[in-house]
């Protein structure tokens, strides 16, 4: 067996796949299928500082190649999960990532404050790009400045490895990918869900309570690849490729262009075991290749 | 670790029921896990670039020894169309078993269960399982045509039917046939069908103080609970369907 795995800052991971937050619930839900413990790392499902409720019914419209979600961060809040699941889920032999959210940056920063105190969770996403929430998220996310000053606050609250989540819906997502690299994030992620929208014609409503929702599956692969090569080519932190990936090839296009991991998300719902088959996948072609490591992956695209 | 299972079933049966109504009978290689009245499969769609989600249907048969399982698809869109196009000897490939069954009655209960349109699948798995001998079914579609043949049943329970326009049984919905009037001889109630259907039956169990379980089938994603698009706002907040359903108390249901 070759050499899989692979580092962002001082997280070590087994290997380069993770799964999505929000695609894998909390952990468990994956376990039920399989040991966790085959995967690089596992995203949390996305908390806030309290419980929040979500969206209304219907969260979800089937697209080409796709869907739109607009859950709206459904979770029972950060005491809850230290209390009730983050003990069940703990001793999972996998790196647990927990994705922080919240409304203003003092709720990102309690949250980021409470997460460090747990001695098995070696790092937190920063989500600064949800796009079904109506305070907070995305917004701080398409905009340099507010980047920057949630990432700084965070980084000040939080010591272990800082990933930031990065939205595509901005006009130049290597700006905002440079603001927080230089407020001390780790690494970046990316990409979150499009901004995206889907009607019934025939009753003339919107398919989504919300109007509008995030567009994730391969549909959004290549955007999303280029982004990843964009923010690859503009910053020297490690890039998490996200977006569409639906098997090995895909995932191992997005670390050629860059990413030093990559996250599974949407292609869980069509198959859980997709991540797996990836990390198979990954092993197999760089045999082939010659290749030493799977950290040597990265950014090997020719131009 | 463990519980469910993704995996490939051959197709060994498939056959039209009626116009819109089919039967495929699927077989594993692999042992079944135990499954229960209400549980459902949620089924990869091949060969159809415009359905990308799996589409769920709720389990019909099962039989452990030919390692089996049965389903009724009734085409309602692109992807149950898709399902129902498949040839015998293909696979079909499957996660399962999903969500919540039915609470199981007991020995002395006298049940009633509603099944309207493509509802009928769970209700007649559930009489044969419960093995109890005070059941009795209630079936309603729009005309005879769209009933499917469940004599069989009769060895389960007494049953009834309904047509809108009285080509079968009474005429009318479920709710208006005879034996939906004196609920209150009923010790427990199921339900599975349109949700105008079912919210009839809630309120009317209710009225009655009658237990009563309701099998709901919101839009999935994943049918795990891991994308949290199929939820149902409840009593308890916002509920999976596809976990912690599809099978509900109505007193827990915001209805």
């Amino acid at each position: 067996m070759v050499d899989l795995s692979v580092k962002i800052h001082q997280l070590e991971l087994k290997n380069p796949v993770m799964t999505a937050s929000g695609t894998s619930g909390f952990a468990g839900e994956i376990n039920d299928f399989y040991d966790v413990s085959l995967l690089g790392a596992v995203l949390l499902k996305g908390i806030t500082l309290k419980n929040r409720d979500g969206n209304a019914y219907p969260r979800m419209a089937e697209t080409a190649s796709g869907m739109l979600n607009a859950v709206g961060l459904q979770n029972k809040g950060v005491d809850y999960f230290i209390k009730h699941i983050y003990p069940a889920i703990k001793d999972f032999d996998t790196s647990l990532i927990v994705n922080i959210n919240g409304s203003t940056i003092e709720e990102y920063i309690e949250v980021a404050e409470k997460i460090n105190e747990l001695e098995h969770i070696p790092a937190i996403e920063l989500n600064i790009s949800c796009p079904n929430v109506k305070e907070g998220g995305m917004s701080f996310g398409i905009n340099s400045r507010s980047s920057e000053i949630v990432t700084r606050e965070v980084r000040k609250a939080y010591r272990k490895t800082l990933i930031v989540k990065l939205s595509p819906n901005v006009t130049d997502i290597t700006e905002i990918a440079k603001a927080v690299e230089g407020q001390g994030a780790d690494s970046v992620s990316l990409v979150n869900t499009f901004l995206g929208m889907a009607i019934n014609a025939e009753k003339r409503i919107p398919l989504l309570s919300t109007i509008t929702g995030g567009l994730s599956g391969p549909a959004i692969k290549p955007i999303a690849l280029r982004m990843v090569w964009q923010v690859y080519n503009a910053v020297k932190i490690p890039v998490i490729g996200i977006g569409g990936i639906m098997n090995a090839t895909d995932a191992i296009e997005f670390m050629l262009a860059g990413a030093s991991a990559v996250q599974v998300g949407t292609a869980i719902f069509k198959d859980p075991f997709i991540p797996l088959r990836i990390v198979d996948g990954i092993n197999e072609y760089i045999e082939r290749h010659e290749i030493q490591s799977a950290s040597d992956l990265t950014g090997l695209l020719q131009v | 670790m463990g519980g469910k299972f993704v995996d490939n079933f051959r197709v060994i049966e498939i056959k039209a029921l009626n116009s819109t109504n089919f039967l495929i009978t699927i077989e594993s290689e692999n042992d079944l896990p135990e499954i229960h009245p209400g549980q459902f499969v949620n089924i990869d769609i091949k060969n159809a670039p415009e359905v990308f989600l799996r589409r769920p249907f709720s389990i019909f048969e099962v039989d452990y020894s030919k390692k089996t399982i049965s389903l009724i698809i009734k085409i309602l869109g692109k992807g149950s169309k898709k399902i129902t196009e498949i040839k015998q000897g293909e696979t079909l490939n499957i996660i399962y078993p999903l969500g919540k069954g039915f609470t199981y009655p007991k020995t002395n209960d006298n049940i009633l269960l509603v099944g309207g349109g493509s509802g009928v699948a769970p209700m007649l798995f559930l009489a044969k399982k419960s093995g109890i001998k005070n059941v009795d079914i209630i079936l309603g579609a729009k005309t005879k045509q769209d009933h499917i043949n469940v004599d069989e049943y009769s060895k389960y329970a007494s049953l009834y039917f309904t047509t809108e326009d009285g080509s079968l049984g009474e005429k009318g919905y479920v709710t208006n046939h005879t034996a939906f009037q004196q609920l209150s001889k009923f010790t427990k109630i199921y339900a599975c069908g349109p949700y105008s259907m079912m919210k009839t039956i809630a309120k009317e169990a209710q009225k009655a103080g009658v237990f009563c379980e309701v099998s709901l089938e919101n839009l999935m994603a994943c049918g795990f609970g891991v994308c949290l698009c199929c939820i149902e706002p409840t009593k308890k907040g916002n509920l999976c369907v596809c976990t912690q359903g599809p099978v509900f108390n109505v007193n827990d249901l915001k209805w």
